[in-house]
């Protein structure tokens, strides 16, 4: 049987691992979950006839308890997770990721908590004695990367979800959360010496605390590295509590996600043009920085949606900027039939989307993808860049920072320096938007009064009819 | 059981393993890749199962159970919220749920 076991849990790591492979392209990428899937199910199946399980007095207990606990917990992520919005989806992964990060620090505690009886028993010298030490060691570093992923995925969610709006917890945050880290390290390595229980509960509140203060100054913008960040650490965490219970497929599913969410997140910080220490050290769109930038001149021009239908109708190639707004307002359905009428008409529509639109890259795809826009319609930055000199009119929707030219040209600005879509090249630009404020960031946009562009005010969804009826009464 | 020197094998092969995964990776796909191995690490659940299996007294127990409860939220979810994400993707030629087609 312990034969059939490790087997099982080598195939699911293959599985999981081929899983991902393929969801790294958009053709096999369904059949990759489907893999993945399969995987886990025959892992979870196996390990209820494991050794550890079956072979002790209170078996009956536990596998009932088992059972009951995975119909709780995962009747809860299935209804949720089929019932939240496509919009929603960044801080429903930040909230299974914490799931998963508070599931390894939970396992550390019982290996903890067994050893620190032992230890008190007398059966055992020390946590080192009865875990060996090297398990120890990691038992307890997957203890500290577990629990603060879990705490400040809960925080990036709720901040996410908007019921968690304060970026300001103490003054001196960052020196605070140095001290607390020392004081971490600390009592990880008491812990590691003594066996306490008092100091093994203090190391967890102290941990949770911990992953608080970190995520708490983060901007919104950042979220989404933080999010990532923090679900290759629950991999690492998860990798290392595969080491205390000698467990291969935990081992190898927890590294692959550690490393491949590593490069995950450097490539998102990447395309933001930030770096992951910036992303802890500075609260972007928080501090003074963007409050201090540069006025803009000039008047923003309105336009009528009628105007915008024929201007669109007769143009040769439409392109569409969509953003996070557009999500907001439901608006892309309207916007895919709107596509779909000028595709009839003649007229050549692409979409671009800039690394960061949406909540996290390539949220902004998901988005269109349910609205049922092919994704070969769908473009790149770099691959539509050139594009728009050739462009008779650029819809931009609910975007705003991802499309602002002052991030190429002026160095006062906090976007200075990030790729933006060259939005103002194309001959006319047409920025659908709620009213005239400044963006997710807080920045000036320079694009909303250039001469090119016109202004379409008022609600995506609603705009984006009138264009439909515009269209459709020529 | 895997124990010292080949544990740290297996922890540098799945390492580089991870890495050229990602590597290639087109910016659409950032998102729900990023769910999927959201998802692979809900493997945890098999640690939590073992966990609250040799759990013997009341409070490791409790522990045990909200290992296992929190592990299935994750495995569960991140299945549920990326085999949604993925649904979506399509081509302009087919709009069917066919899936694979190049």
């Amino acid at each position: 049987m312990e034969l059939i076991i490790q087997f099982s849990y080598l195939l699911a790591a293959v599985l999981f691992i081929l899983g991902l492979k393929q969801m790294s392209s958009p053709v096999t990428a369904r059949r990759g979950i489907h893999w993945a899937g399969a995987g886990m199910v025959l892992a979870t199946l196996v390990t209820f006839a494991a050794e550890e399980i079956t072979g002790n007095e209170q078996a009956a207990t536990n596998v009932m308890l088992i059972i009951i606990a995975i119909a709780l917990g995962g009747g809860y992520a299935w209804y949720t997770g089929k019932r939240v919005a496509m919009t929603d989806m960044p801080q429903m992964i930040a909230m299974y990721n914490g799931m998963g990060g508070g599931a390894a620090a939970a396992i550390a505690a019982v290996e903890l908590l067994k050893a620190q009886a032992a230890v008190e028993a007398g059966t055992a010298s020390s946590m080192a004695g009865y875990l060996g030490a090297d398990v120890a060691i990691l038992a307890i570093l997957g203890a500290i990367i577990g629990t603060i992923a879990f705490s400040g995925s809960i925080i990036a969610w709720a901040k996410l979800d908007g019921r968690l709006n304060t970026s300001k917890l103490l003054p001196q945050q960052q020196l605070i959360n140095l001290v607390l880290a020392v004081v971490l390290v600390g009592l990880a390595i008491s812990v590691y010496m003594t066996g306490s229980l008092n100091l093994i509960i203090a190391f967890f509140v102290l941990a949770l605390v911990l992953g608080i203060f970190i995520t708490v100054p983060v901007g919104g913008a950042d979220m989404p590295v933080i999010i990532s960040l923090f679900n290759a650490l629950t991999g690492l965490a998860v990798a290392f509590e595969g080491y205390v219970l000698g467990n291969a497929a935990m081992i190898i599913a927890g590294t692959v996600v550690g490393s491949a969410g590593t490069l995950l997140t450097h490539l998102m910080a990447k395309a933001m043009n930030r770096s992951v220490a910036s992303v802890f050290f500075s609260g972007f769109g928080t501090g003074p920085a963007a409050a201090a930038s540069a006025d803009v001149d000039g008047t923003q021009k309105e336009v009528q949606a009628q105007d915008v239908g024929i201007m669109m109708a007769y143009a040769t190639q439409v392109i569409v900027i969509p953003g996070y707004g557009m999500a907001v307002a439901q608006a892309q359905h309207k916007i895919w039939e709107l596509t779909q009428l000028l595709t009839e008409k003649g007229v050549k529509v692409k979409f671009a989307i800039h690394p960061v639109a949406g909540r996290m890259p390539g949220h902004m795809n998901v988005l269109l993808a349910e609205a049922g826009v092919p994704y070969d319609m769908i473009y790149d930055m770099e691959d539509i860049n050139a594009d728009f000199p050739n462009t008779t009119v650029t819809l931009v929707i609910g975007a705003n920072d991802v499309v602002n030219p002052a991030a190429k040209k002026d160095p006062s600005s906090p976007l200075y320096g990030m790729p933006t879509l060259n939005a103002e090249a194309s001959q006319n630009v047409i920025v659908i938007k709620r009213g005239r404020g400044t963006g997710f960031s807080g920045v000036e946009n320079p694009l909303f009064v250039a001469d090119n562009t016109r202004m379409l005010f008022g609600d995506g969804q609603k705009v984006a009819n009138q264009l439909i009826q515009a269209v459709k009464e020529l | 059981m895997i124990e010292g020197l080949a544990a740290v094998y297996i922890f540098l092969l799945a390492g580089f393993t991870g890495f050229e995964i990602i590597s290639r990776v087109p910016v659409i796909l950032h998102t729900p890749l990023m769910s999927g191995s959201n998802f692979v690490h809900g493997i945890v659940l098999v640690g939590a199962m073992i966990a609250l299996g040799i759990a013997e007294t009341t409070s490791q127990q409790v522990i045990g159970f909200i290992a296992v409860l929190l592990a299935a939220g994750n495995a569960v979810g991140g299945y549920v919220v990326t085999e949604r994400m993925l649904e979506m993707f399509k081509t302009t030629g087919k709009t069917d749920n066919k899936g694979a087609h190049k």
